[in-house]
């Protein structure tokens, strides 16, 4: 072009930063990331291959180790599956009626989120602890619920208990009602209106709360610990079992049984990623809560 | 200030926004930029404030050359179409947001800066409504205090982008008439930027009617009016029998290299 | 069926009959909330009433608990405000700017709701310890940085770093959207106005971010106040020093003193509640200033 720019200052946009301060921000938060986020998931497989393959594998074959992926699997399932079902109950509710008392009823389903793990475990010892009188006739019939599997798959509820209803609440408000007043005038049941036009439109919001309410139940630490008593092949999760080995000092099998729960940790994040990439117009998550 | 721009070039990658543009504003004139959406002639607006970076040209604010100036240091008075008012601040705090950042050396005394505030809410006849925010005023209103903000500065050149697109038909009648006393009173050179043919015959002094990134004419708007120079000019301005400008929504875009711009500046 | 029924064309429903499902929803959500929320936490309430005022003041009022509250409460702070600015930064450079390789940053972000709290205790704890035996990964970080005279594995900053990395993302979380709804043209009138750049990023679009960064702030000061897992391999836990509240119930729990958690975990939960009460009234705040702007 004859009337190329003869301009010596390169145009500065009114909405952007000087290059050095761009590329100073750009560089800190690669470098903050890796040092901060990465470094301590490379550790993990790092110190879980320090003992060559063999050790590796070994350590993950152990019955004990087995006996934990194997409960963990259970309590994580049973969990997710309840709070699916409340979390779709709970959006209905929310997205589809005016009643008294809807936004403390949001406030309180969003409750777990704000108390310790900790603390979340310690509720069910309150009850079902053998201090109590319910604890005492539980014993007397030889129903164990602490440091058994039912207590370990309530705290894990406990624990994730907003996380799908969370997702779907806003989804489905920001979704209407129009489609399923439609159908039901096209003589729908209240059933068919759900299976064949509402869950068609919240299947990708639906997946993503499954699947973050599954990598916090398959990960709970604080809250199964205390009412695990972390009875090895009997009441101990991938996470205690973790903790359990990592005490007596076998690091190679600690972070063997670790390097899993972090593969699922990769996994998760991977398929959020895709999930928000392929179908984000569809999450609630991303619009801004 | 008079303002000359000498072969003003700008795409968006192979398509042309603006092609090679040559207009001189004389000082104190009321000049209205007139075209389809598409045709550039926001582009060129965005240009002259610095705020659209360009491919080549020149632009001339009276002595001073002002291509390689940046956006703040043009000095001139901005007024966006949906106005841009800061919504955390007070209409008088808006007005004088110009005043207050500027380096201390330059910036006036508290008092003054409060005192020229409420002198140009009066300009706009906004006097007494400093204390309320963007959110508590109508649309006519917040464009008003667009305006007082853009003059705080005291602007080389006044460019305002579809000045009364974000109104309705009665406001922007009334506006319209006072945007042209207004210009009367304070002589500042003015740019603005419209689709709506009989805005721009009714209020500027001189209309620029642009297409796909070129000028098609320049002239007063009677000789717009009586001679067209070009097909495109003629049908963009057409009359209707009553003697009525056609109300009707501008020309679609014709060539596909407008079609092309169209959708990069709509994109 | 000889006739179709037309039910809503006979006798015209209000928009809550029309719409199936308000009972059993109902039912099922309070029932399942009262039995899982609800009701545990009121054995808890109940608890602690039994215990007295004068009762939880005594379990309190020991330096072990003081100073375990402090340390929570304390170093949360600093983890907050830490990742108030740090965070800032990062979703700033998220929303802003192109690079190769933001997409995985993006997803790595949230690598610290995803990881559970115990990988991410022991991984920091060989990552900034300094190993007495030798260990292929351990003292990556430990190592230089003590000789640069920092301590970091059982030291309360240990505490601060893991509470850090456990709430990062939400202060990144919470201001990516909103960032990205800010139109460019405020801070386009800003520079007509003669605003430099940093004039216009500090006095336009940080005051537009404000109420988002103090809730994302507020939500990363909770999750780092009530965190056990990841904070209590790297703390080293020495009375007084670096023990944090959630431990002391879980010890108190572990040596059935039974009155002794519920004390330290009522006081926790009055604070926590406190803070989600001031969460929920900046939020409501947001939300009526969006609309007023609307």
């Amino acid at each position: 072009m004859s009337t190329m720019a003869t301009t010596h200052r390169p145009f500065r946009s009114a909405t952007a930063e000087p290059l050095s301060v761009r590329w100073l921000l750009i560089g800190f938060t690669f470098a903050f990331l890796i040092v901060f986020l990465l470094l301590p998931l490379i550790v993990v497989f790092v110190q879980a291959f320090a003992g060559g393959i063999k050790a590796y594998f070994a350590a993950l074959a152990d019955p004990d180790s087995l006996s934990a992926i194997w409960l963990t699997l259970k309590t994580a399932a049973i969990a997710v599956l309840l709070n699916t079902l409340f979390g779709v109950a709970a959006a209905w509710l929310v997205a589809k009626f005016e009643f008294r008392g809807k936004d403390f009823l949001i406030t309180l389903i969003d409750l777990p989120f704000s108390v310790s793990p900790v603390i979340s475990g310690m509720v069910f010892v309150l009850i079902f602890g053998a201090q109590t009188w319910l604890g005492g006739w539980l014993i007397d019939h030889d129903i164990r619920i602490i440091f058994a599997q039912t207590g370990l798959v309530l705290a894990t509820v406990f624990v994730t208990f907003p996380f799908v209803a969370r997702e779907l609440i806003p989804l489905m408000q920001a979704q209407g009602s129009d489609e399923e007043y439609a159908a039901l005038s096209l003589g729908a049941s209240g059933w068919q209106t759900f299976w064949l036009v509402t869950l068609p439109n919240i299947r990708w919001g639906l997946l993503y709360g499954i699947l973050l309410c599954n990598a916090r139940a398959m990960g709970e630490f604080g809250a199964v610990s205390v009412v695990s008593g972390k009875i090895r092949g009997a009441s101990n999760t991938m996470p205690l079992h973790v903790e359990v080995l990592y005490q007596d000092n076998k690091m190679v099998a600690a972070f063997a049984v670790a390097s899993l729960l972090a593969l699922l940790a990769l996994l998760t994040l991977g398929l959020k990623t895709f999930l928000e990439w392929r179908h984000g117009d569809e999450l609630a998550a991303l619009r801004g809560r | 200030m008079q303002i000359s721009i000498r072969q003003l070039s700008k795409s968006y990658g192979s398509v042309a926004a603006l092609n090679a543009i040559d207009l001189d504003i004389a000082s104190g004139e009321l000049l209205a930029l007139l075209g389809p959406s598409g045709s550039g002639k926001t582009t060129l607006l965005r240009a002259i404030a610095g705020l659209e970076p360009i491919n080549g040209g020149r632009i001339q604010f009276g002595d001073i050359d002002a291509t390689e100036l940046s956006v703040q240091e043009r000095r001139v008075g901005f007024v966006f179409q949906h106005y841009a008012l800061f919504k955390h601040m007070s209409v008088l705090d808006n007005i004088t947001f110009g005043l207050r950042v500027r380096k201390r050396k330059y910036r006036p005394a508290r008092e003054e800066i409060r005192r020229r505030g409420e002198e140009l809410l009066k300009l706009v006849q906004l006097g007494g409504l400093e204390a309320r925010y963007p959110n508590q005023l109508s649309g006519g209103q917040r464009q008003r205090v667009a305006l007082a903000r853009a003059l705080a500065i005291e602007p080389r050149v006044l460019l305002l982008d579809e000045p009364f697109g974000a109104l309705d038909a009665k406001v922007r009648k009334e506006l319209r008439v006072w945007l042209r006393q207004l210009h009367d009173e304070t002589g500042y050179t003015t740019v603005f930027v419209t689709h709506d043919q009989e805005e721009a015959l009714e209020l500027a002094d001189r209309v620029v009617v642009m297409n796909a990134g070129s000028i098609e004419q320049v002239d007063t708007p009677e000789a717009i009016l009586r001679r067209p120079a070009t097909r495109f000019v003629a049908e963009f301005v057409e009359r209707d029998a009553a003697g009525h400008y056609t109300a009707a929504h501008p020309p679609h875009p014709r060539t596909v290299h407008e079609r092309v711009a169209h959708a990069v500046r709509v994109g | 069926m000889g006739t179709i029924a037309i039910p809503h064309l006979t006798r015209a429903p209000s928009r809550r009959r029309a719409m199936p499902g308000f009972g059993l929803t109902l039912g099922f959500t309070l029932s399942y909330l009262s039995l899982i929320v609800l009701i545990p936490l009121a054995a808890l309430a109940f608890n602690a009433a039994g215990l007295g005022v004068g009762g939880i003041w005594k379990v309190l009022n020991t330096s072990q608990v003081i100073n375990a509250l402090k340390l929570s409460f304390g170093g949360a702070l600093v983890a907050a405000a830490i990742n108030a600015v740090f965070g800032s930064l990062i979703a700033w450079t998220f929303v802003r700017y192109d690079f190769p390789g933001k997409r995985a940053l993006q997803a790595m972000i949230d690598l610290p709701f995803a990881l559970p709290t115990a990988v991410a205790g022991i991984a920091l704890t060989a990552l900034y310890s300094v190993p007495t035996v030798p260990s292929p990964a351990q003292g990556w970080l430990g190592v230089p940085l003590e000789a640069l005279g920092v301590k970091v594995a059982y030291t309360q900053l240990g505490v601060i770093v893991a509470m850090t990395f456990i709430s990062l993302p939400f202060v990144v979380r919470t201001l990516e959207p909103v960032l990205e709804q800010i139109d460019r043209q405020y801070e386009e009138a800003a520079a007509t106005l003669g605003a430099t750049r940093w004039q216009a990023v500090s006095r336009i679009v940080f005051p537009a971010l404000q109420p988002a960064l103090l809730t994302g702030t507020a939500l990363a000061f909770a999750r780092a106040v009530g965190e056990y897992g990841s904070i209590i391999f790297i703390a080293g836990n020495l009375p007084n020093l670096t023990q944090i509240a959630p431990l002391l119930i879980a010890i108190n729990l572990d040596q059935h003193e039974i009155g002794a958690a519920t004390a330290i975990a009522a006081a926790m939960l009055a604070l926590s509640f406190a803070i989600l009460f001031a969460i929920n009234l900046l939020q409501a705040w947001v939300r009526r200033s969006e609309r007023k702007s609307a």
